[in-house]
């Protein structure tokens, strides 16, 4: 028999007696909810709102007029006509014994500031505690970024319930019984050598102090709070930064609609690399003679070896002119610029207007090319709309949750919390990915299918959609246009033909399929898993076919969600650092779009789509550009066949940087312009759930670095550009004019309430949650199905090449590490490069977990600790991007989606080494921040 | 220790995700060891037992197996199995326990038997080659003292006795004689049963006849059977069954002298309670010190199932692992779901949502067992025998300073002293009736003085006792009941499952006050009434039931 839920929600309001007063219940609410509506006040530790009540502090007991015993007043629903006392002699005996029984075992020394037991006893006088102390357990200090001391745990579990219940890690126990009741990690082991991922809910949820940051940081009594968003991923979660002498001490989740006070270890714990000593705080110009070839490097600890400090004046003058002289003399297409999901949709859009109106070409372009742009492109194809159709949260609507090609608890870990709840919940939860992660135990369904073979996969599940007649042939004849197509494209994918191929029994994937179409509700949830193929866009293709044929889309918990990668990937695209298209995905080649922002801007524009990421790279090699400006993003890295574009790189004749620390992309670089870091400045980014959300200044950016905006603007003038933005909200209310979906959105009701969804067309619109609820915004209104046929991996392993690599990201470091790794905590908990491999395949190689191996590719080779992870297939292994030590990208394959210009991250053709020779770090990384704290 | 400087071995977390890595050996093991059987989370207790048995002990890797296996979280796993008594985890820097272990009972009535010396004797006899460990009570307290050698329960036992058997390695519970299926068919048996499942009985008159016979609840609650049904039966299915046969108050062992007995008769008043109240799955929660009652239980539900005699539902026998708690009917459904035995706060009552969320049918097992024979032979029959007012039938275990320790089945009501003097063979030579626990270890003290009360429901309230279980210790002139209470504290603080402050805290706190020589009265009267009050459960609230007895009826012993 499977569980029944037990709420027992009364459904109606309850007119009942509080303290001899006459009150009324709000449906399903507890009495200490009405009570506390009503003004009265009853101790508590173990309740916290929102969490479920768990009535084991007994703090909360009431009098109920005929009962025998106490009642729990955070767990018992008031009936009609109850007569409840809080405060009656008996009840109150109660409260205060149980707050003097756990007050007795408090240490001396408090870890916290907010202790809600020393809050409660000061408020019901409860005197010095007349028990006996127990014996008191021993501190463990062993994770970097919590320290559990259990001298002041109440064993209340709301630690428990925020890590089982809220984020469901699943790490945090209570274990043993009676006084040896502990609150344990694991199997009771030290929380650093526990599955913990450091999310930090359990801290936030602790009462007593019994957790807590490291290093006493919760000592600390900030001088000012700033309210602001998350700088890594686009799960967009809000948070506090807590401010003192200018430093941020720590971080609190915050209850914005993405994350709802849920964090994960980057957003709590990653902060501090604001306050790194390698900060970029001077203009930097290269020194004359310091060499610019692919395979020189820098020590970021010492920019002054090879640049020279300079004034704004002269750092911005030097890199105007030149990348001036090279537009007048090599013409408009001999410029490009990479601008950053990492800034603010105000910087995106000011650099986008810089390149198409200062350089004159579209040759602008940013990181979404290496995420998301197959994605994008399949979507613009399919439903005319690159976003996301539902947000992250109808997972809870949803009766179905397909998610493919994605790791969410490593890259969108509270993205995967909704998830991980929802199941709990008893949503059915398809999880297809090579890689096994840990989220793959919540699965209903799980699917580890071969590497690349996605199309056969999904065409499968549509052969057998089509055939057991499960399609929506309602939805597909008044919404779409192309089922005939497709119908006959799935036809030669039967699973029994597609099962060896993908390595699931083909009764599986029909099953899946079954439980996919027939749901009240399914939602599509991908990542790039999806998208980093040279088939990205065919991948991307058949999951919008999935849902178009049987019309799980359109409606709330019912449609198709990319997982956005970087925190303002989103709004970096809807303003416009795309070549292809203006803001708000406008084609630049569209005569209506290219008048519309010709006439915005006053200025002629180019009606030729520029050069992509990685197009950009070849035309600099093909000596077709020469000059470029890079905005806090870092090719050199981030690249496929890094080592190519680092040759690019060097061979510009002016490359200009504006960053916050002296990147490998620096390396290469002329000019270089000292920014600011996310918590310096006001501005708004976009999640992956089309929230406009606002970021907001708390520091003071160091020495010299200057806004991002600032730095545009200057440059821009520089150029010819005639520009008077005072700040992020002027450039917000001129892209409210060249952008519909955000016209609504007032930057005045964006500080007022931090988070607008959009579309959002007119002022006091709501904002649209879900899209596509009556017609798509195709010309038709009717959304498109693409049929898709396999193409392989564009470099299949052979005997040379015999593993095939997969890329990514690694939970605790973000991208190419240039943040997290000098992030002292996060540095701390990953330090070194590692390569996941199986076991098996380790132990064949004739090495042990932990030894040094070296994965080599057609296009270079790194040696990096090997890793032992049943999770990950055999004769595949897993490099994430960010170590400049052992850099993935030196290995992966530039080849390209042809329609969504994305290099294939996900599968390259390598061989695997026992031993090798270790890059050793240089000035950060392994661990180097922590020890300088 | 600084801040995250545990990273010896960086080399271990460097060559492995976060935490344990799943052991492919381990993993295997546990494979095998699970078989073909489902990996329902509702199993892991039984599960943990297969791991158990056959390796002596739980290892750490085994934990991450199972868990893998069973796509729990580690933790999950660890804080099941570190709850119960009879699992021990070994984590990696840990050494398993000797094979084999003798529990020694050092509960109330075998503490008075001299099990303390009897563990210190034992401990010097066998030395390190096995592990003599003392236990809450086994439920042979007529026996005291008790020790159980692997699973073989050795009454009176000496260091002779006991050191016999360890040598030898008899360390399984042997079997006595009793009414097997086809003995207890031939005289009648399951015809009732038989009857009711062929539509031959109105399920409203069997109800009746359980209100009209006035049988309550023999675990110790006390709520009327007839009662119970009809709730039950009045609210929305699927409907189960689950039987508390976790006799685990101190002093109690009446389940297991019926079931070493007469097994069918309770299967057969299952079976018509579950058909009365329109059962569809019924669980037997089975304590698991009782190894010589599963086995009987094991055997004979094969048998029932094989030739049933009727229609039968689903059954599952599941075992306990060890803990006191379970007998608290929540906690014990928290078990059968394979969780920690944390007892549920009510309302929802377990009637409304009990076992697996559906309305729960609760009983003990001896209240099924009177069931046949109260609908053969009438209401009544069971509410004419009774004395000094009260009606029904008791089955006392008594133990402690009589001459004949065991079950007795009594009229309701009669008084301790008749009790002594007509069914115990009187008390023990040398010894004064001095004191008596009417209702194990929960139900309080009351002196020799106050020795004429009728022993029932309700009749003890009013002195801040309870009958319960029907577990009734005695005190003599040799014994203080202030060194009984401590012996009774001690257990309680270590059966709390720790979940609310008033008993986890509090019982603990009062021990330690309890074992001064001058009690703190002021202070023990204060926590009683808060863990009387404010307890989740009737352990933490009755737990001060020997406090408040020891200082208003003893208050000379504590001064």
């Amino acid at each position: 028999m499977t569980a029944l839920s037990k709420d027992e929600l009364n459904a109606m309001p309850v007119e009942f007696k509080l303290n001899g007063k006459d009150v009324v219940g709000n449906a399903g609410e507890t009495i200490i909810q009405t009570a506390k509506r009503y003004g009265v006040e009853i101790p508590h530790l173990c309740y916290k709102e929102g969490m479920r009540p768990d009535g084991n502090c007994r703090a909360c007991v009431v009098e109920v007029k005929g009962e025998r015993v106490l009642a729990a007043s955070c767990c018992r629903n008031p009936a009609k006509g109850m007569e409840v006392t809080t405060n009656s002699e008996r009840a109150v005996k109660s409260q205060k014994m149980v707050l003097e029984l756990l007050l007795s075992d408090m240490p001396e020394k408090r870890h916290t500031l907010h202790s809600e037991l020393d809050q409660w006893a000061g408020k019901l006088q409860v005197g010095k505690p007349r028990f006996e102390k127990r014996h008191q357990p021993q501190a463990d200090l062993s994770h970097y970024g919590i320290a559990v001391n259990l001298d002041s745990c109440i064993q209340c579990t709301r630690c428990v319930r925020a890590c089982r219940e809220e984020q469901v890690n699943d790490v945090i126990g209570l274990a043993f019984r009676g006084e040896h009741a502990k609150i344990v990690f694991d199997i009771d082991d030290a929380m650093g050598d526990s599955t913990c991922v450091a999310c930090g809910e359990c801290v936030q949820a602790c009462p007593t102090g019994a957790l807590m940051p490291a290093r006493e940081a919760g000592l600390v009594k900030p001088d000012k709070q700033v309210h602001s968003v998350c700088p890594f991923c686009g799960v967009g979660c809000q948070l506090t930064y807590n401010i003192k002498d200018n430093k941020i001490i720590s971080v609190d989740g915050r209850d914005g609609p993405s994350n709802h006070n849920r964090l994960c270890v980057k957003g709590r714990y990653g902060f501090d690399y604001v306050h790194h000593k390698q900060r970029l705080t001077k203009p930097l110009i290269r020194k004359a003679g310091v060499p610019k070839h692919a395979d020189f490097t820098m020590d970021p600890a010492n920019p002054l070896e090879y640049f020279r400090e300079a004034t704004w004046e002269e750092a911005l003058d030097l890199a105007a002119g030149k990348l001036k002289q090279i537009r007048d003399t090599k013409g408009k297409t001999a410029l490009a610029g990479f601008g950053s999901a990492k800034g603010s949709n105000e910087e995106a859009y000011l650099f986008q207007k810089l390149v198409r109106t200062g350089f004159g070409s579209n040759n602008v372009d940013h990181c979404t090319r290496l995420c998301h742009a197959s994605s994008v492109a399949a979507l613009m194809e399919g439903v005319a709309s690159g976003a996301v159709s539902n947000q992250v949260s109808d997972v809870g609507l949803a009766e179905v949750i397909f998610l493919i090609g994605a790791n969410p608890i490593s890259n969108h870990p509270v993205a995967a919390t909704w998830i991980k709840n929802a199941v709990k919940k008893g949503a059915k939860f398809i999880y297809a990915d090579p890689r096994r992660s840990e989220l793959s135990r919540h699965a209903t369904h799980y699917l580890q299918f071969k590497p690349d073979t996605d199309v056969a996969l999904l065409n499968a599940m549509m052969h057998t959609i089509v055939h057991e007649g499960l399609v929506n042939e309602a939805f597909i004849a008044s919404r779409t246009i192309g089922y005939e197509d497709l119908k006959k494209n799935v036809e030669g994918y039967s699973p029994e033909a597609m099962a060896p191929l993908c390595g699931i029994p083909a009764e599986k994937i029909k099953e899946v399929a079954r439980l996919y179409a027939t749901s009240k509700g399914s939602m599509i949830l991908w990542g790039m898993g999806i998208s980093q193929h040279v088939h990205g866009t065919d991948n991307a293709r058949c999951l919008i076919a999935l849902t178009l044929m049987t019309g799980q889309i359109g409606k709330p918990g019912s449609g198709l969600h990319p997982l956005r990668g970087q925190n303002n990937v989103q709004g970096a695209s809807d303003s416009g650092l795309i070549p292809m298209v203006f803001p708000d995905y406008q084609r630049v080649d569209n005569p209506e779009a290219h008048a519309r922002f010709e006439k915005l801007w006053g200025t002629t524009l180019d009606s030729k789509p520029g050069l992509t990421v990685v197009e950009i790279i070849h035309a600099t090699l093909d000596g077709k550009i020469h000059g470029m400006y890079i905005m806090g993003e870092n090719p050199a890295m981030s690249d496929p066949d890094a080592h190519h574009a680092r040759e690019a790189l060097a061979k510009l004749d002016m490359l200009l940087v504006q960053e916050i620390f002296l990147t490998e992309t620096c390396y290469y670089a002329d000019v270089i312009l000292p920014a600011t870091a996310w918590p310096e400045k006001d501005g708004t980014v976009t999640n992956t759930d089309r929230m406009v959300q606002m970021g907001r200044k708390a520091l003071d950016a160091p020495g010299d670095a200057k806004p991002d905006l600032w730095i545009i603007q200057e440059l821009a003038r520089r150029l010819g550009c005639d520009w008077n933005y005072s700040g992020p909200k002027d450039v917000f209310n001129e892209m409210r004019k060249g952008m519909n979906s955000i016209a609504g959105i007032t930057y005045e009701r964006l500080e007022r309430e931090s988070s607008v969804t959009y579309p959002c067309e007119k002022e006091g619109d709501p904002g649209q949650p879900t899209v596509f609820i009556d017609k798509f915004p195709t010309p038709t209104g009717r959304a498109k199905f693409v049929p898709a046929d396999i193409i392989p991996a564009n470099e299949r392993p052979d005997k040379e090449f015999p593993f095939v690599l997969i890329t990514g990201r690694q939970l605790e470091h973000w991208h190419t590490g240039a943040m997290t790794r000098r992030a002292s905590v996060l540095d701390a908990i990953e330090p070194e490069a590692t390569v996941l491999i199986h076991p098996l395949d380790l132990d064949a190689l004739g090495a042990k977990p932990g030894d040094v191996i070296s994965v080599a590719s057609r296009r270079g080779i790194v040696s990096l600790y090997a890793r032992a992870d049943d999770g990950t297939p055999r004769g595949a292994v897993f490099i994430p991007f960010c170590f400049y030590e052992a850099a993935a990208n030196l290995l992966t394959n530039p080849a390209l989606d042809p329609v969504g210009k994305i290099p294939e991250f996900k599968y390259c053709a390598v061989k695997v080494m026992k031993g090798g020779e270790l890059t050793p770090v240089s000035s950060y990384g392994g661990g180097q921040a922590l020890a300088a704290v | 220790m600084e801040q995250g400087k545990i990273k010896k071995e960086r080399g271990g977390r460097r060559g492995k995700p976060k935490g344990r890595a799943v052991e492919p050996g381990a993993l295997a093991q546990v494979q095998a060891l699970l078989g073909s059987e489902p990996r329902r989370r509702d199993l892991l207790i039984e599960h943990l037992h297969k791991i158990q048995d056959k390796f002596g002990h739980i290892s750490a890797a085994h934990i991450a197996a199972l868990a893998r296996e069973m796509k729990l979280a580690m933790t999950e796993v660890f804080e099941v199995a570190s709850f119960y008594h009879h699992f021990d985890v070994v984590k990696e820097d840990g050494a398993p326990p000797p094979a084999l272990t003798v529990r020694v009972c050092d509960s109330l009535s075998c503490e008075l038997g001299g099990a303390n010396e009897l563990i210190a004797g034992l401990k010097r006899a066998l030395g390190d080659g096995v592990r003599v460990i003392p236990a809450p009570c086994v439920g042979r307290c007529e026996q005291a003292p008790v020790a159980v050698v692997g699973q073989n329960p050795v009454a009176t036992a000496t260091v002779t006795s006991v050191k016999a058997l360890a040598d030898a390695g008899k360390s399984t519970c042997a079997v006595s004689k009793y009414i097997g299926y086809a003995a207890y068919r031939k005289k009648g048996g399951y015809h009732l049963a038989a009857e009711c499942l062929a539509g031959k009985h109105d399920a409203e008159a069997l109800i009746k006849t359980m209100e009209h016979s006035g049988l309550r609840g023999l675990g110790g609650a006390g709520f009327p059977t007839g009662r119970k049904w009809r709730i039950v039966r009045g609210e929305k299915g699927p409907r189960v069954m689950a039987v508390n046969i976790d006799e685990g108050e101190p002093g109690t062992f009446k389940d297991r002298y019926y079931l070493e007995r007469d097994p069918h008769r309770f299967l057969e008043g299952m079976l018509i309670a579950a058909w009365t109240a329109q059962i569809s799955e019924v669980y037997i929660y089975l304590r698991d010190e009782y190894a010589g009652v599963r086995a009987i239980l094991e055997k004979e539900l094969k048998a029932l199932q094989k030739n049933p005699p009727c229609p039968l539902p689903p059954i599952f026998l599941r075992r306990g692992a060890g803990a006191y708690i379970c007998g608290e009917e929540s906690a014990m459904i928290e078990s059968i779901e394979g969780k920690r035995g944390m007892p549920r706060l009510r309302p929802p009552y377990v009637a409304q949502v009990g076992l697996f969320g559906y309305p729960t049918l609760e009983h003990n097992m001896e209240t099924l067992f009177w069931v046949r024979e109260i609908l053969e032979k009438g209401a009544d029959w069971f509410a004419s025998h009774g004395r000094n007012g009260r009606k029904g039938l008791r089955s006392f275990s008594v133990s402690g300073r009589v001459v004949k320790p065991g079950v007795h089945l009594a009229p309701a009501g009669i008084t301790v002293k008749e009790l002594i003097a007509e069914y115990c063979g009187g008390m023990l030579t040398g010894h004064a009736f001095y004191a008596y626990l009417p209702g194990g270890a929960s139900g309080g003290i009351l002196p020799a003085s106050m020795g004429d009360i009728p022993l029932d429901f309700d009749t003890l309230n009013q002195y801040g006792c309870f009958i319960g279980s029907a577990a009734v210790i005695i005190l003599s002139d040799k014994d203080k009941a202030s060194a009984a209470a401590r012996n009774i504290m001690k257990f309680f603080a270590e059966e709390s499952c720790g979940q609310c402050t008033p008993c986890r805290v509090g019982t603990a706190k009062a021990l330690n006050l309890m074992e001064k020589p001058s009690w703190n009265q002021g202070l023990l009267e204060a926590l009683s009434g808060a863990m009387a009050d404010a307890s989740i459960c009737g352990l933490g609230q009755a737990a001060p039931n020997p406090i408040r007895c020891v200082m208003k009826y003893f208050p000379k012993e504590v001064l």
